[in-house]
């Protein structure tokens, strides 16, 4: 079945919104006091995954660029950008599993983990610091160590968060074979 | 929460220009404040930002929030950069002239000061340009000033759906997080990083899945309201560009410009008053 | 007679992913500016009818078809979801969902958007659709600022700026109140009369819908069409009943009166009712002859709330001196229009919210002391929609979540989900996944991961809701059993006929107070109660005076009483 072109465009809106919704207002503490970390990237691969590269770098687009709007602190390309690249890459890794379907195994754990990992990593390590060496001119030491502990908080995240609802999305597709009632 | 952006309806000349020119300005003017170290032309835009704040008719309660914020991203990043790179200055603007030592590593020089001031002035010129343009555009006015720009319509009807349903998903979120926490499911220190982790999927898995339901929901309503039948679509919202959006958009034109044209006088991003 | 606007001939249905079809042999004509009515239980097809007709199947969901559907002289087949969209209007059950606009304006002003519609032509449609609705006041309006009602009449605008000739209403009544309800119907009624648009609608609630004239009913069972004849002469007959959609109350109080119902008493409405003296002294008679149950021993108090009071931080003040007192063993509803307060007092009962202002006691203590997670022991709460809940994959898991969470040993935890899936009717299913669950049995699963932490009082919100007369009656059913248990029972509903078959007792919200707290047949044939908390006289009480009863509030107990004594089966 093809999907509708119009269910991709809604997909990329609620997409944009539930990651707006989670980078904004949902945190949970950190293990460094003081500070939380946010969930949307759990999120953004997991959607990605489910409706495309189109669809990820856009929710990844729109959904940051909505947060620094609201936030007030300027609009920082440079990680909105990532943002939107994470969301791409993993929509492509999407392509090589049956999310849509239901299908996602231990196979779909490992092609999930181990893209969203090398994702963050060229993100947050490669393309976030050096679009801000060279849009904001900034030491290039702080970039990339900034870069490297984002990196790495998403990518635990991302591995709970986004593995748990692709695990739960998929146990809601209808499964062949059939259940039999038990006394 | 209904107002997450802060949009002030006010009658001000800012509020009169079309929501497509205050985009276009937008971008024109962080392009600007982006490439630009010229701290001559950064002073001009951070000035003239003030005075446009002047003009929209905002006051400083209105956004009082997002100055707080402002200042503390603006700090901390400060400092971060110090710790990270105290020489920063020196090694930009290739002079160094210490001021006072604190270790051999952190001497403080005029150099790094002068860094620190452009960055600080930067975040001046762009920080009010884009507070004016949350506190003056009509949500509703967003998407189709997106089109207008060149963004394909189905495009910016996508940022339109996801600045229509924000409140109802945190309003979901906030629901489901409530009854979850009453079957015990908690995110506090209490727990490792990962059971936190795994608690707040908890409360994420109905959200999500609720979500696809609507996405399907909508999308169904859309096509059944004829969107996507034609390769444009007008915007009720739309409003015809009049002088001063003309106007407006070429100062902020002419503000690129200089910005390119300093950067190529000064040989450099970095305007050099050192050497 | 007008000419044809929809044709189904022979046809039949069977979507992709389903093994057998959804349609058989469908053969249905709807003519230019008729009004009709598609009536069945859930899963009989009747949504599928729908999509049939707006175009959603084949274009959007695809399957296998045979036979054909003509719309406006035209196979659909052969037109598009969009030429379609311009004949047929549809309004959709979810009125969130359909309300894409960031405002009533730009909602109402979609499909004229979608058409290229320019100035000054698009202002002028939009403000001509908003005056129908009687909505041209509203048109900066964001959704969230709007009632149930209106942005149902949002939605009824967006679809009438397009000129079209059948409006298609997919369970307009299913969330709005009662009084409301009425009016959307009154309302359909008057854009009928104006328009000339035939009009299809598609509800399981019968009676409410024929609070104004419909020409036709057709009723549908598992695919096919059983009946398609005037109200009357359906009513008269057995065939709703049989087929599982409720019967308007002032029939069934007909029929325990003996009275055989005819198509010439014009039984389709309460209104157009024709009785003769033998009939109405029938009634009477049978009023009479109903006994009286013995009044219940009263119970101890379980929850005592003293003069609460609680402002939200927005400074909404949600609710004002609420004193509100509930007995072990209770079955209570709560009822009220849309913030009226009803959910801001369950919320301060289960700890989400505190309040300002009074107390609030369960058997004795204080409770300002327990967090969220230990009143959760005493008293749970279940959700509306059971999919805003359900975070595991497997029925058994999700039930023991509460247990797990609570550090209960896995060798405890056992014995208690199998105990409650027992209770809730689940056990043939507990190595199932929820997703193969329908939707009143994944209502069951919240309600058995509550109950397994034993509480003594659980409060449900619209535990019916968009559910059909069979599933309704399974719910509420497996309720009242629960609460002959010894669990008390709050129920949180617009939904009068579950007010007065199952809640002896009823709370009445209105701005944030409590207005009544009396019987539910006390509080549904009061007037002035009715009008302030949105909710419609009872349509036995309009029998009653029909009928010359000298005390239709009594009458209307004891029809009540008379059914809890028949125990209805499902």
């Amino acid at each position: 079945m093809k999907k509708s072109p119009v269910k991709t465009i809604v997909a990329i809106g609620i997409g944009a919104a539930l990651f707006f919704v989670l980078g904004r207002f949902v945190s949970i503490p950190s293990p460094v006091p003081n500070t939380n970390i946010t969930i949307q990237y759990g999120l953004l691969g997991f959607m990605a995954v489910l409706f495309g590269p189109i669809a990820g770098v856009l929710i990844g687009l729109i959904g940051h660029f909505l947060i620094d709007l609201s936030w007030g602190y300027g609009i920082w390309w440079s990680w909105v950008i990532a943002s939107g690249v994470f969301g791409l890459l993993m929509g492509l890794a999407g392509t090589r599993l049956k999310l849509g379907e239901g299908e996602f195994g231990g196979k779909g754990i490992a092609v999930f983990n181990v893209s969203q990992v090398i994702s963050h990593l060229i993100c947050w390590v490669v393309v976030a610091p050096i679009l801000d060496i060279l849009m904001y001119a900034e030491p290039a030491n702080k970039v990339f160590l900034q870069g490297l502990v984002g990196g790495a908080v998403n990518i635990v995240t991302t591995a709970v968060v986004g593995t748990l609802l692709c695990l739960a999305y998929a146990a809601t597709k209808p499964k062949k074979g059939s259940l039999k009632e038990e006394k | 929460m209904i107002n997450i952006f802060n949009y002030v309806d006010r009658p001000s000349p800012i509020h009169r220009l079309t929501g497509a020119t205050k985009l276009v300005c937008l971008l024109l003017w962080t392009f600007a404040a982006m490439s630009t170290y010229d701290t001559r032309l950064l002073i001009a835009m951070a000035v003239l930002s003030l005075i446009l704040f002047r003009i929209s008719k905002i006051r400083v309660k209105d956004v009082s929030f997002l100055l707080v914020l402002m200042t503390t991203f603006m700090v901390l990043n400060n400092l971060l950069i110090f710790i990270f790179s105290p020489q920063h200055g020196v090694s930009l603007y290739g002079a160094s002239h210490p001021v006072f030592r604190i270790t051999e590593r952190y001497t403080v020089t005029q150099e790094q000061l002068f860094y620190h001031l452009n960055l600080v002035l930067k975040y001046l010129a762009t920080i009010p340009a884009v507070i004016l343009f949350v506190c003056s555009t009509n949500p509703s006015e967003f998407a189709a000033s997106l089109n207008r720009i060149g963004v394909k319509y189905t495009i910016a009807y996508s940022v339109a759906l996801a600045l229509r349903y924000i409140p109802d998903i945190q309003k979901e979120y906030h629901e489901i997080s409530q009854a979850q926490q009453a079957r015990g499911i908690e995110m506090s220190r209490k727990q490792n990083l990962i059971k936190r982790l795994k608690s707040a999927s908890a409360i994420l898995i109905p959200l999500i899945l609720s979500s696809m339901d609507r996405i399907d929901t909508i999308s169904n309503a859309m096509e059944l309201r004829g969107f996507g039948k034609n390769r444009k679509r007008t915007w009720y919202m739309a409003r015809p560009f009049r002088t001063a959006d003309f106007i407006a958009m070429a100062v902020c034109a002419l503000l690129l410009a200089a910005a390119i044209v300093l950067n190529v006088v000064n040989g450099s991003r970095f305007w050099n008053p050192f050497t | 007679m007008n000419e044809p606007i929809i044709e189904f001939k022979h046809f039949g249905f069977q979507y992709n992913a389903q093994a057998e079809p959804t349609l058989y042999d469908i053969d249905l004509t709807v003519r230019k500016g008729e009004k009709i009515v598609i009536v069945g239980p859930s899963g009989c097809g009747k949504s599928t009818l729908a999509h049939c007709i707006n175009g959603l199947i084949p274009f959007a969901l695809p399957g296998e078809s045979t036979g054909t559907v003509t719309v406006a002289g035209k196979p659909t087949k052969e037109q598009g979801i969009f030429e379609l969209s311009r004949t047929v209007g549809t309004v959709l059950q979810d009125s969130d969902a359909q309300f894409i606009g960031l405002t009533v304006a730009e909602d109402i002003a979609f499909a004229l958007e979608n058409d290229c519609v320019r100035e000054p032509e698009l202002h002028e449609r939009v403000r001509k659709a908003a005056d129908m609705v009687a909505l041209s006041s509203h048109l900066l309006h964001a959704p969230s600022d709007l009632s149930g009602g209106q942005k149902q009449r949002v939605s009824l605008a967006g679809v009438m700026v397009d000129d079209v000739e059948v409006l298609l209403f997919d369970e307009p009544l299913a969330n709005l109140d009662p009084a409301t309800g009425k009016t959307a119907i009154e309302l359909i009624d008057e854009i009928h009369e104006q328009t000339g648009a035939a009009i299809i609608i598609i509800e399981h609630r019968l009676e409410d819908v024929l609070h104004r004239n419909v020409d036709r009913i057709v009723l549908m069972d598992r695919g096919r069409i059983l009946a398609d004849m005037p109200p009357d002469e359906l009513l008269s007959g057995p065939l709703l009943s049989e087929n599982g959609i409720r019967e308007p109350l002032y029939l069934a109080a007909l029929k325990y009166a003996g009275v055989a119902v005819t198509p010439d008493m014009r039984p389709s409405s309460i209104r157009t009712l024709k009785l003769g003296e033998n009939e109405k002294r029938a009634v009477s008679d049978w009023f009479h002859s109903v006994p009286i149950p013995p009044e219940p021993e009263p119970q101890p108090y379980l929850l005592r709330a003293q003069h609460v009071g609680f402002t939200y931080e927005s400074g909404h003040k949600a609710l004002r001196d609420v004193s509100v007192d509930i007995r072990r063993g209770e079955m209570l509803a709560i009822v009220g229009t849309n913030g009226a307060g009803k959910s801001t007092f369950s919320k301060v009962v289960c700890g989400f919210e505190r309040q300002q202002e009074g107390e609030v006691t369960f058997t004795g203590c204080d409770w300002a002391s327990l967090s969220l997670k230990e009143r959760a022991d005493h008293v749970g709460y279940v959700m509306q929609n059971p999919n805003q809940m359900i975070s595991k994959t497997m029925i058994f898991d999700e039930v023991a979540l509460g247990l797990r969470t609570r550090k209960v040993p896995e060798e405890e935890i056992r014995p208690r989900v199998e105990d409650a899936l027992r209770i809730c009717g689940l056990w043939p299913f507990r190595n199932w996944p929820v997703s193969a669950l329908s939707f009143g049995q994944k209502k069951r699963v919240t309600i058995a991961s509550i109950l397994v932490l034993d509480p003594e009082m659980i409060i449900l919100d619209e535990p019916t809701a968009g559910q059909d007369y069979r599933h309704y009656t399974e719910i509420m059913e497996f309720l009242r059993d629960l609460n002959a248990k010894g669990v008390t029972v709050v129920l949180i509903t617009h939904d009068m006929h579950l007010m007065l078959e199952y809640a002896p007792r009823a709370v009445v919200f209105s701005a944030g107070r409590v207005l009544a707290d009396d019987s539910s047949a006390a509080i549904l044939t009061d007037p002035e109660i009715i009008a302030a908390a949105s909710l419609k006289e009872t349509s036995l009480y309009d029998l009653a005076l029909l009928c010359g009863v000298d005390d239709p509030r009594a009458f209307v107990q004891r029809f009540i009483d008379h059914e809890r004594r028949e125990a209805r089966q499902p």
